[in-house]
Formats: C-alpha cells, sequence, structure tokens
C-alpha cells in the first residue's frame, strides 16, 4: 500500500498507520514519524508552507520509489501539508511498514531526509508581534543528512 | 515555454508565473538564467545569486546545464525546506 497526499488539511497519524497494516498479517514493524510546527520559544506564531503542486507529489512519489527499490517496505505513507499552520500542529507524515523493524526505521529516516531537501515546499515564519520573518533558510544538517543515503 | 516561480524568487520577480520567449541561442537552464537577469530589476534581484537557485524541467529537478529542448514548463526557487 502507498499513500501519498499533499493537502492544507490535518491528518490523522495513527489512522493512516494502522491501514497500512490493515488486512495482512505479514507485517512485523511500522515506523510513524510526524513533523511539528515549533512555537521557537514563543516567537512563531505560524508557518506558511508553499508548494509547487504537481511536482510535490511527483517528487514525492520518486522518494518513496527510491526507499521501496532499497528496502522490503510492505507499505508507505507520505503526506506533507502546505498553507498556514500554527505552533503544535503537524506538518508533515512518514509511516513505512516492513516485516521487520530495521528497513521501517531507515526507510523512514530516508524519505524524511529527502522529503525535506527534494520536495518542493518552502517554509515562511511569521512571529507573534505580526511581522512576516521571511524564508526560513534550507540547512546544511539538512542537505548531508540527505547526502548519506546517496543517489 | 511556460515559467513558473516560488518563495523568494517569486516575490522578488513579482509573479508566479508567465510565458516565456527567449531568442535562439538560449539553450539551457543556466543560459535563460542569464538572459532573465538582464529583464529588469526584479528578475536581477532574484537571480542575483544564481548559484543557489533551483530549477525544474516539467516537474523534475534539474541542474544549470540542463537542455531546455523541448520543455512545457520550468520552475525556479529556492532551495526546499520542506518536512
Amino acid at each position: 500500500m502507498r499513500v501519498i497526499r499533499v493537502q492544507s488539511e490535518d491528518f490523522d497519524a495513527a489512522a493512516e498507520a494502522r491501514k497500512l497494516g490493515a488486512g495482512r498479517c505479514d507485517i512485523g514493524a511500522v515506523v510513524t514519524f510526524v513533523g511539528l510546527c515549533r512555537d521557537e520559544g514563543g516567537r512563531l506564531a505560524a508557518l506558511e508552507i508553499e508548494h509547487y503542486p504537481g511536482m510535490a507529489e511527483a517528487e514525492i512519489g520518486q522518494v518513496v520509489a527510491q526507499a521501496e527499490a532499497r528496502w522490503p517496505l510492505l507499505g508507505v505513507a507520505a503526506i506533507h501539508r502546505y498553507g498556514r499552520i500554527a505552533p503544535g500542529e503537524q506538518i508533515v507524515l512518514v509511516a513505512t511498514a516492513s516485516a521487520h523493524r530495521a528497513a521501517a526505521f531507515a526507510a523512514a529516516e530516508m524519505l524524511m531526509d529527502f522529503m525535506k531537501t527534494r520536495a518542493p515546499f518552502w517554509k515562511r515564519a511569521v512571529l507573534t508581534d505580526g511581522t512576516v520573518e521571511g524564508w526560513v533558510e534550507a540547512k546544511a544538517d539538512d542537505e548531508a543528512a540527505a547526502g548519506r543515503w546517496g543517489g | 515555454m511556460k515559467a513558473v516561480y516560488f518563495a523568494w524568487v517569486r516575490e522578488r520577480i513579482g509573479k508566479s508565473e508567465e510565458d516565456l520567449a527567449p531568442p535562439p541561442g538560449v539553450a539551457t537552464v543556466g543560459e535563460l538564467i542569464a538572459w532573465l537577469s538582464q529583464q529588469g530589476e526584479g528578475y536581477a534581484y532574484a537571480f542575483e545569486k544564481a548559484s543557489v537557485i533551483r530549477a525544474a524541467l516539467d516537474r523534475s529537478h534539474v541542474k544549470h546545464d540542463a537542455p531546455l529542448a523541448g520543455a512545457r514548463e520550468i520552475a525556479f526557487f529556492p532551495p526546499m525546506t520542506g518536512g
């Protein structure tokens, strides 16, 4: 099972993870990662996330295909939100299912590293004083994390 | 060809998309960036550090030396910050 969605509305992480295993008995491990919006010590009122419609879904699909080629995955869900997201809200979900935990953990980590650096999304911070801080800069750490996986 | 812009590239140029008709001789992504940079202040500002600009042809990431040949849509944007 493969779920790829780009949406403005929130998602139910537990329900998505449950769906991966529904009706089958060969899955031994499901890893779920949820990325949340931080308030940056109270400074941040919201994130505004822009995306490239069409390419965002396609790029996540390619990243998922790479993970499926590398590990014996039995299910993957990848969901990324766009629009205005308040602190405490969910931004991104990656869930991976496999027979054993090693593949599920590794695939989830790779998927997140690639979602951050390859999927066309851009974040902008809106501060609690009402000002728009400007676009979040890409981090060298994120690029390095994605580089670990090659390709 | 259709051009689409995102994040601060879009803001600096002042529009999210447009149709481009570059002159013959503009054959690669990098050459298109160089030509666009000459099309006004907003473009010059958007592409002032050309090396940081990311591009996609028909919704696939490409490098600046990629040929434009046959592409219907080109996108320019800053490095991604999703997740």
